[in-house]
């Protein structure tokens, strides 16, 4: 679990994902975001940190379009996947979020069973022709979030009745239930314990080999034990983004180095 | 001492009890706010409590009791006239006797009135050796106008209760004053720093709330009780099964009556069901739509618009009914497809009742669409749904429970609706499949029954508390049903 990746052998062969150029998002007259830069890898887990409200969550959900469903947001700059603008009018946002799925803050289990929340997603971009099919799905799903056990013999039962932590890789299953090709996390394990927490870090090094993964998160140990790329951000702008080992070890700017070791934040 | 002024002086005591115990509590504790076991407010309250709440229930206890236990001791001086023998005569007894009591207290005020400004002179206590045509003409003078003659017996009585009404007065204020005080001393007796005078006080405001919310249940009960007590007395003189097996409804003023509620069920929830084919999927689709898909501006536009309907009397439903909805389906639809020609139809009543409660369904559950947590649409967003299926999948399942209520809402006024049913649906008791034929409902005859002629002895009346009392359970049936459904709901889902 604790292992340290290596980095650079990973990173290099791979191609990017998602890039971001001179992204700028503003809430009505607040600029939360301002000129970041960050290319997503294939194949790579990505971390987002920094202190609380300086711009993490709003950053990854410029990169599913998530911010169209807030009124007063309004983003700017470059933002491709693939070599591809999602903010093309020609893009429809409901495609571009069955590639970049998202896992949110607050888990938000849907007021369904456990079952159906999982086959939400397959439901309905068809992935699957016939129940047993479906049922294959969620089995995996529910086994990779390091759930099923759990809630094997209550697929039934509402997925509201779950704890927290247990509602929270429910999200996780029903994220990866689509087989996105970028999956966002935001801060996932906040409610989880350590076990927990361990199970889904060993998921997001496992969903690594299929796609990229970009995780918010408030744990330095835990950007680093999965993380293969670091993005530090504060007060809205990008202050470092490089590999991963390199920013923990190595920080070119005070600004990480104090908010890695603490100082601020 | 009259009642307002009474109501005042415990007002004024109860205030002065206020700033005394709360000076007391404080002085008690030497100054020092933290060694008082509750805010020095709580022990005025508690003071202004202990001298309120007992005068007003002596108040309140005098003003019932009295006029009873005057009339009783008045009554024993008129004279009695009549021997009881069957049902009827002791009624019509117990009338007159009323009649004559009424007299006797509107002749004691008229005489009240005229002594006090000046007009008369007093009269003997008993009425005795006073010349009955002169009093009568003075009372006319001073603007007094009595129903009939005046005798000396209810002169006597009519003096008889302006006696005891002076000491009841004056009585009422002495014990209103004593409790009031009593209560005042016993506030001031009990406040010293270690008495829990907000407990007693919040104890107080409990029993307000218990009395508040069991004011709707006792009128429940209430209504229960005055409708059964009628419908058993119907059930007397008309048997039970053929009331609720019945087929046909014809009543008759002359006799031979009968009452089928049959006719009048179906009509009533071939009514219900047609306004609800129209309000559900109307008010649902604007609900949605104000609440998934309008731009604010739009929705503070159209919200309001819709709302206005629920403010028109349903009487101006009714007649756009009577004379636009009803020929309008008669001449373009029921007589082209051969449906008959009849001007007031189910149909008609039935849509426009359905245009009613449109406002009903959707305003509450615009309201309801909306608490729905804005991370539940994220969620489905985020896998990559439409709106259509995050509508239809996340928003609506998790809206259930309270849109089932507004529905539910909905149906039980379409249920008791009245006036849009009578004129455009008509009177007439049918049993028809024919949805442009005109029928009736329970509510439209339970008023067709008890207008004109109202003799509360007759099965023709009283068939309206049966047909009350039907409706009463069908509508609770309803309810407690849709209590189940929404309970198993939230069970599964919550
Ligand atoms: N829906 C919104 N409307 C207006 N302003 C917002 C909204 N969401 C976020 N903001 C603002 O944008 C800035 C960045 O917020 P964001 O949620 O991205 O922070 P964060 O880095 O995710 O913080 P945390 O670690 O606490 O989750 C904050 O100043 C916040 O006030
Ligand atoms: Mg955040």
């Amino acid at each position: 679990m604790n292992k340290m990746q290596n980095p650079e052998t990973l990173v290099i062969a791979n191609a990017n994902k998602m890039t971001a150029r001179k992204v700028q998002v503003h809430y009505g007259t607040n600029h939360a975001i301002k000129d970041v830069d960050v290319d997503i890898l294939d194949k790579t887990v990505t971390a987002f940190i920094g202190p609380s409200g300086c711009g993490k969550s709003t950053f990854l959900r410029c990169l599913n379009r998530m911010n169209d469903t807030i009124p007063v947001c309004r983003v700017s700059g470059e933002l491709l996947l693939e070599g591809e603008n999602i903010y093309d009018p020609r893009v429809d946002p409901v495609q571009l979020r069955a590639k970049v799925g998202m896992v949110f803050q607050k888990p938000n289990p849907f007021p369904k069973s456990i079952y159906d929340n999982v086959a939400y997603g397959p439901r309905i971009h068809g992935l699957t022709r016939n129940k047993a099919e479906l049922d294959a799905i969620v089995e995996s799903c529910l086994k990779k979030a390091a759930l099923w056990n759990e809630v094997k013999d209550r697929l039934d039962s509402p997925g509201t009745g779950l704890s927290g932590g247990q509602q929270q890789r429910l999200c996780i299953a029903r994220a990866i239930a689509t087989s996105p090709e970028v999956l966002l996390m935001d801060e996932p394990c906040s409610a989880l314990d350590p076990i927990a927490t361990a199970q889904v870090e060993e998921l997001i090094d496992e969903l690594r080999s299929q796609f990229s993964v970009v995780i918010v998160t408030h744990s330095m140990q835990q950007a680093a034990r999965v993380s293969q790329k670091t993005a530090f951000f504060h007060l809205g702008h990008l202050v470092e983004f490089g590999d991963t080992g390199q920013i923990f070890t190595n920080p070119g700017d005070p600004r990480t180095e104090s908010y890695i070791s603490g100082r601020i934040g | 001492m009259s009642t307002v002024l009474l109501l005042g002086v415990v007002l004024v005591l109860a205030a002065m009890a206020f700033v005394l115990c709360r000076g007391r509590a404080l002085a008690s504790a030497g100054g020092d706010m933290r060694r008082l076991h509750s805010l020095p407010e709580a022990y005025g309250w508690h003071g202004a409590l202990m001298v309120a709440l007992p005068a007003l229930a002596v108040l309140v206890l005098w003003l019932i009791l009295q006029p009873v236990v005057i009339a009783r001791s008045v009554g024993a001086i008129l004279p009695v006239t009549t021997t009881t023998q069957t049902a009827d005569e002791a009624q019509s007894a117990q009338n007159a006797e009323e009649l004559a009591l009424m007299d006797v207290r509107r002749l004691a005020a008229g005489i009240d009135s005229a002594v006090s400004s000046g007009q008369m002179a007093e009269v003997a206590p008993d009425g005795a050796g006073a010349d009955m045509a002169a009093l009568q003409e003075a009372l006319a003078a001073s603007g007094v106008a009595l129903g009939g003659a005046i005798t000396p017996e209810t002169l006597a009585a009519a003096q008889k209760y302006r006696s005891l009404s002076a000491i009841g007065l004056t009585a009422r204020t002495v014990f209103t004053l004593i409790a009031a005080l009593a209560g005042l001393a016993a506030a001031i007796m009990l406040t010293q720093k270690d008495f829990r005078a907000r407990n007693r006080v919040e104890a107080v405001i409990k029993m307000l709330l218990i009395a508040a919310s069991s004011v709707a249940i006792l009128t429940t009960v209430g209504i229960i009780y005055s409708m059964l007590s009628e419908t058993l007395n119907f059930f007397r003189l008309y048997p039970v099964s053929d009331f609720f097996f019945g087929l046909t409804w014809s009543p008759n003023f002359r006799g031979n009556s009968e009452f089928g509620l049959i006719p009048l069920v179906w009509g009533t929830l071939y009514i219900t069901l047609i306004s609800m084919l129209v309000a559900v999927p109307l008010g649902l689709f604007s609900a949605i739509y104000l609440a998934e898909y309008a731009s604010p501006r739009t929705r503070n536009v159209i919200k309001p618009l819709i709302e206005v309907i629920a403010g028109i009397p349903t009487v101006v439903f009714g007649l756009f009914a009577l004379v636009t909805v009803g020929p309008f389906l008669r001449d373009w639809v029921a007589q082209p497809l051969g449906l008959g020609d009849s001007g007031s139809s189910v149909m008609t009543a039935g849509i426009v009742i359905g245009i009613l409660n449109i406002p009903f369904v959707s305003s509450l559950s615009d309201d309801i669409i909306n608490a729905v947590p804005q991370s539940l649409r994220d969620g489905s967003y985020g896998l990559g749904a439409t709106k259509s299926e995050t509508i239809r999948q996340v928003v609506l399942p998790a809206a259930l429970p309270g849109i089932v209520g507004a529905i539910l809402m909905a149906g039980s006024r379409a249920i008791g609706e009245t006036m849009i049913v009578s004129m455009g649906a008509g009177a007439a008791a049918k049993l028809d499949l024919n949805p442009f034929e005109a029928m009736t409902t329970m509510t439209v005859k339970i008023v067709g029954q008890l207008t004109g002629d109202t003799d509360f002895a007759s099965p023709e009346t009283l068939v309206a508390f049966a047909l009350g009392m039907t409706l009463f359970v069908i509508t609770l049936g309803l309810n407690v049903l849709a209590l189940y459904v929404v309970r198993k709901y939230r069970e599964q889902y919550e």
